[in-house]
């Protein structure tokens, strides 16, 4: 009996394991690129794009919303105890230490994750990294690198948006739109705002670029079986991914904050 | 000179080479022959280093593989040209910028050369004014020739072929064996090809062998493997269903 459970808990931690650790030695394969030239600069800055600058709209629009909800309840409950001057605080910290890093970081890994995952899997799947590698080219160096660096680099700019827009949007719904003074507002969100919120919180963004980066690479990497398979490594990498951001999330911040 | 020694392959747990040995000569034509999943193109992965064995050495002018580190791997792949099945030709990139991939990366032309030198190549095999489409708007026989241009750019000393002709009609079939043919007389390459189609395989080799079960079974000039007497070779080369040989997932009546 006990060592049928034994089995069973084995079975069912087999797959995690294995691809934990070859995660572990894409990250390893990606370290021992990174610093050799000739350095991909121009993928980079398509990476850049695609995973910065095409997420821009969405990040955007999910910040903005996020601070006016934010604000809206925050404002309600706080009103009951007297203390709506508080608002701005509340919507500051929570867009900078938590909600800016995590929520741009869940967006992208659905946007640019999955495509990641889903044309690197394709590419697998129809032998173009094969022809990369006949061609003298070092798939990790050509392809994961740049788009790992992209990640660690973006995903910070993007929660400096998001932190902004999100104060933003929480100051239009506080001041605008339920009349409270705009100057509480705005001394509530400095007097209680510092530096080291904003530092780490982008320390959990650059994480998170890393980390989203990797395993959908990763998915791509590892595709097998055709469409289908192209299909199970898209919503691998995003499943995975979001549960890697949430997860570390929480280590990370009790850890940094 | 290309020389496979005792190799083994198994792919979870399921052996597909068992101690090939070939040898393949500068500047002879080589084809491999066998069933479809009798590992062919495993074979064709181990010459060029995408796939390493589980036991035995792949030599490449008196290199063995096993013995370089990535770098030196790359170094030595710059000798080979590859063309895929399916072709894999990079699909984020336009016909010229696939072609000058290798040249790219590996030499410090201008695009503009770059884009002059992959023109010459795709003239080479037959393609002109199409070096500014995307390979997605090309039909199969096309991207099978632009596959070679990209082969043949760097100006490769061995030529891989998975699979040339399969899935083209006969008429395009038989005109990328003549671009075979045409590339080892103008470019002096050493070639090894993997195919089924023994009409193929006739037209471009010197040399065939035939992979069975995991190994060698006959290797011989292209006339001794017509005429050879071997039930095995003689039921592939053939074509019938009824023979020596067991079908995989087919049990017959």
């Amino acid at each position: 009996m006990l060592l049928k459970l034994i089995e069973l808990f084995g079975a069912l931690i087999e797959k995690p394991v294995e691809g934990i650790g070859r995660c572990m030695l894409l990250l390893y394969s990606v370290f021992k690129e990174i610093f050799k030239p000739p350095f991909e600069i121009r993928n980079l800055l398509k990476q850049m794009q695609e995973i910065g600058v095409n997420s821009l709209p969405v990040v955007l629009v999910t910040a903005v919303f996020t601070g006016m909800v934010l604000a809206l309840q925050s404002f309600t409950g706080f009103k009951r105890f007297g203390a709506e001057g508080l608002v701005g605080s509340v919507v500051a910290l929570s867009m900078t230490r938590e909600l800016g890093p995590v929520l741009s970081a869940l967006i992208v890994t659905g946007r640019a994750g999955a495509a990641m995952a889903a044309e690197l899997g394709t590419m697998k799947v129809t032998e173009q990294i094969d022809a990369l590698e006949t061609l003298a080219t070092n798939p990790v160096k050509y392809l994961v690198v740049p788009r790992f660096l992209s990640g660690m680099i973006m995903l910070p700019a993007l929660a400096i948006v998001t932190d902004i827009v999100g104060i933003i949007g929480g100051y239009f719904v506080t001041v605008v739109l339920l009349g409270a003074s705009s100057k509480a507002y705005l001394r509530a969100t400095w007097d209680y705002l510092e530096m080291h919120d904003i530092y780490n919180g982008l320390t959990k963004a650059c994480f998170f670029g890393a980390a989203f980066t990797l395993i959908s690479c990763y998915k791509g990497f590892y595709t097998r079986g055709g469409a289908e398979g192209v299909g199970r490594a898209t919503t691998g990498a995003v499943v995975a991914s979001s549960m890697t951001i949430l997860i570390s999330d929480y280590f990370l911040s009790s850890w940094l904050f | 000179m290309i020389e496979l020694v005792d190799i083994y392959k198994s792919f979870e747990g399921k052996e597909v080479l068992r101690g090939v040995n070939l040898k393949v000569e500068k500047g002879e034509s080589v084809v491999v022959i066998g069933g479809s999943g009798s590992g062919k193109s495993v074979l064709l992965k181990h010459i060029i280093g995408l796939l390493k064995p589980d036991r035995g050495t792949v030599i490449i002018d008196s290199t063995d593989l096993s013995q370089l580190n990535a770098d030196d791997l790359n170094e030595i792949r710059k000798k080979f040209g590859m063309l895929f099945q399916a072709a894999a030709l990079f699909d984020s990139m336009s016909v010229w910028e696939n072609v000058g991939f290798g040249l790219k990366r590996h030499t410090h032309m201008s695009d503009t050369d770059i884009k002059e030198a992959a023109v010459q190549k795709l003239k080479m095999v037959g393609l002109v004014g199409i070096e500014d489409v995307m390979p997605s708007e090309l039909s199969g026989g096309m991207r099978k020739r632009v596959g070679l241009a990209r082969a043949i750019a760097m100006e490769p000393e061995i030529l891989l072929y998975d699979e040339p002709t399969t899935g083209l009609d006969p008429i395009m079939a038989d005109a990328i064996n003549d671009l075979i043919i045409e590339m080892r007389e103008k470019l002096n390459v050493t070639s090894v090809a993997i195919t089924h189609d023994m009409k193929s395989a006739y037209k471009i080799a010197d040399t065939i062998a035939m992979l069975y079960n995991g190994v060698i079974i006959a290797r011989g000039k292209t006339e001794e493997i017509k005429n050879t007497s071997d039930p095995v070779v003689r039921q592939f080369i053939e074509g019938r269903a009824v023979g020596p040989i067991h079908l995989e997932g087919i049990e017959r009546r």
